[in-house]
């Protein structure tokens, strides 16, 4: 495999693109001297799927929505909850107040399951195997939730542009009630054991860390960026949907501990806070919801007439589990199909986070600390270069980049 | 006719010892998973593991050494199967109990381990190579704590006995017939540094540094597979149960048959290897089954802390409270 001998007598572990400690497949190039990381560097680009391109060659937009939610199978209500606000916006649609409240409900279901899943998988990466099979097992409270509400447990296909495809009725509020009781009840039993075990803070105090400047300069988002005490959270910052109503703070550790480190230990405090913020906001979304449709337009030949003639460009953002998704929308007259489409998932700038993070650390801490800024791979690869003639594979460099992107902006000036 | 009763009795303790040491890791796993609620495989899927494995391909990497590949899941084998020769089984006197002691036991425990660190460097992936290396640094860390514990123990009973680290001294005059309160304290720490000299030298959580799957995707076996695998799944086995036996026969080398007054010497047999297996299970139940459960893996600087700073200075404080004792009374 890649062994190669330099001069301080370091060698080369790759970690992926198929590793056990990796959920999906990236690469990472360690350079290690014994146990401890000398340098980190990451290369993506394993699970290209060309999904924008595709989105932007489906009949029309509404299909889109579909093509969103598969890009990633955790934030799949993130993902069409910024591309529906980011057509919204392009068309000039409004979906009605009830609408918000419920999107608001879903999207916070997802962040529950999902830090759960980070929590599960995070002790499974310090080989605490029972830790992991306890909270998989109080995941599945949420999921069947999820199943009951929208009718599905992973693609939850809820959304609709100007609205939603399901309702929330009344008779099932006490079904959601019960749920959320049953989290409440199991949180602090989930808190104890994940703070208070010596064993997951001697692997997770002091691993990782990540510090307030580096996170400020590296723009990590999300759990990720919070944990290093960068108070940044698009609920609160430019509320969408209906969080602008609701009472929403960006969780930091100190709220816990009183300070800030940025490692790892300090990323399971903020995602923990934010489980139970979360069931905090379904509860008062369910207390304020309005009632009214759930749908600007209900007629989907008219939504679809409108949407072809309509012209314009829209930003969806979302706070997704993960960190901030944005979805850039263009919407051409005569043309029914998305113009262009281009989506940032989270994971995209926490990568950066990784050779910082990594240095000077052993290869043991490798997996719990990539997987503290729970990754997504899918959700990242954008672009390879293929050339079939020749058979070869690249990557395209900064330079590149660099060039081509003041070609394409010479070329709109004239 | 005399050699082939003798090679019999080797071939039969070895096949009954694997019989149960595969029984034992059924169960073993059995338990976490009830511990973990889960449903957890039949207690007899160990066997249908080395079924599988015999049946698998055996792959040989291009860049490995392929004679010392090949051999080192043997050496492994002969060497933990070897540990059952000398440590006392069964209720019985160890086979060749009178050539060897506990110290040639504490020496032949390094084999298996020395076995391993070579099947990893000679796997020539850098998975194995740092997993090599955690398993030497493991080694070379729990082997303080258990010189010490076996040290102190025979040094206590050498005060009465002649020999004291034969196992036949040792099962004459207990350790707990010998000391006063303080001394059963000291004995009783020196028990709990045992069992997690125990935890270590088996190589479960928190101490299965050297496998780690999540980090270094099974470490030293990375490159192994079928048969070759197989024997070193059996070496495990084997060890851990040798293991379990040790700790038995260094502190509860205690019988049932005299106690309950049974004399026919084929109905003691049954009660006291009946025994036996109670007592390793025991010891299993602690040292293995229960310590995965509850604690996440550590890091191989943490792990090396554990044993020769913590585990020397808890067995030495054992150590200390069995002299104290002895000057008191």
């Amino acid at each position: 495999m890649m062994q190669e001998e330099t001069k301080k007598a370091t060698y080369t572990i790759p970690v992926g693109p198929i590793h056990p400690a990796l959920k999906e497949p990236i690469r990472l190039a360690l350079t290690v001297d014994g146990e401890e990381i000398v340098d980190a560097d990451v290369f993506v680009g394993q699970v290209h799927r060309g999904i924008e391109w595709l989105g932007m060659n489906r009949n029309n937009p509404v299909q889109s929505i579909y093509l969103a939610e598969r890009i990633c199978g955790i934030c799949n209500i993130s993902h069409p909850f910024s591309l529906v606000m980011a057509v919204e916006q392009a068309a000039g649609i409004t979906p009605p107040p009830r609408a918000e409240y419920i999107r608001a409900i879903i999207a916070e279901m997802e962040r529950i399951h999902s830090h759960l899943l980070w929590a599960g998988v995070a002790a499974h990466e310090i080989g605490f195997d029972t830790v992991f099979y306890l909270v998989w097992r109080v995941r599945e409270e949420i999921m069947d939730l999820v199943e009951y509400v929208t009718g599905n447990r992973v693609t939850k296909a809820m959304f609709q542009i100007g609205g939603l495809r399901r309702d929330i009725t009344e008779e099932q509020f006490p079904r959601i009630r019960q749920s959320l009781d049953y989290y409440k009840s199991v949180f602090d039993q989930l808190k104890r054991v994940f703070l208070d075990d010596k064993t997951i803070q001697m692997r997770t105090r002091n691993v990782g860390i990540l510090k307030k400047e580096d996170a400020l300069k590296l723009l990590i988002c999300g759990p990720s960026g919070r944990a290093s005490g960068v108070p940044k959270d698009v609920r609160q910052d430019q509320p969408y949907a209906a969080y602008a109503d609701l009472d929403i703070k960006a969780m930091t550790p100190d709220m816990v501990t009183g300070t800030v480190v940025g490692d790892v230990y300090d990323r399971i405090i903020v995602r923990l806070l934010e489980v139970k913020q979360a069931i905090e906001i379904i509860e008062q979304c369910l207390e304020k919801m309005p009632p009214g449709p759930i749908l600007a337009q209900p007629k989907i030949a008219v939504l679809l007439k409108a949407l072809t003639q309509a012209e314009g460009e829209g930003i969806g953002r979302a706070e997704a589990p993960r960190g901030e998704v944005i979805h850039y929308v263009r919407l051409e007259a005569g043309q029914s199909t998305l113009a262009t489409w281009k989506v940032r998932a989270p994971t995209y700038v926490n990568l950066m986070a990784v050779p910082t993070i990594l240095k000077g650390m052993q290869i043991a801490d490798v997996p719990i600390i990539f997987a503290s800024l729970d990754p997504c791979m899918s959700c990242t690869n954008r672009m390879i270069i293929t050339d079939r003639a020749l058979r070869k594979k690249s990557i395209m460099s900064y330079e590149e980049m660099h060039r081509l992107s003041l070609q394409k902006t010479e070329k709109l000036r004239r | 006719m005399n050699v082939i009763v003798i090679i019999a009795t080797f071939i039969c303790v070895v096949g009954l010892s694997t019989i149960f040491s595969l029984l034992y890791r059924g169960v073993d796993r059995k338990l976490v998973a009830h511990m973990q609620g889960r449903v957890g495989p039949p207690v007899v899927q160990p066997f249908r593991d080395v079924r599988k494995l015999l049946m698998k391909e055996n792959i040989i990497p291009d860049g490995a050494i392929s004679w010392l590949f090949t051999a080192a899941p043997f050496i492994c084998l002969i060497t933990s199967a070897l540990l059952l020769f000398y440590i006392p089984l069964f209720g019985q006197e160890a086979l060749l109990g009178g050539y060897g002691d506990a110290i040639l036991v504490i020496y032949l425990l390094i084999l298996p381990s020395l076995a391993l660190v070579l099947a990893g460097f000679a796997s020539s992936s850098p998975y194995a190579t740092v997993g090599a290396q955690r398993e030497m640094v493991i080694m070379m860390s729990y082997e303080l704590p258990l010189a010490i514990t076996v040290v102190s123990l025979a040094w206590r009973i050498g005060r009465v006995a002649d020999n004291p680290f034969m196992f036949s001294t040792i099962a004459e005059s207990p350790i707990w017939s010998l000391v006063g309160p303080l001394g059963t304290i000291g004995s009783l720490i020196l028990l709990f540094a045992l069992l997690v000299v125990t935890t270590g030298e088996a190589g479960k959580v928190p101490f299965d540094i050297a496998e780690a799957e999540t980090e270094i995707a099974g470490g030293l076996l990375v490159e192994y597979s079928g048969r070759n695998l197989c024997l070193f799944y059996l070496a495990d086995i084997i060890k851990t149960f040798a293991l379990a036996s040790l700790v038995v026969a260094l502190f509860i080398p205690y019988n049932l048959s005299p106690l309950v007054g049974i004399g026919a010497p084929v109905l003691a047999g049954i009660v006291d290897g009946l025994f036996f297996l109670v007592k390793a299970f025991a010891v299993m139940l602690i040292s293995i089954s229960v310590i995965r459960t509850a604690v996440a893996r550590f890091k191989i600087s943490q792990a090396s802390w554990v044993y020769i700073i913590a585990m020397t200075l808890i067995s030495l404080f054992g150590l200390i409270l069995l002299s104290v004792d002895l000057m008191v009374s």
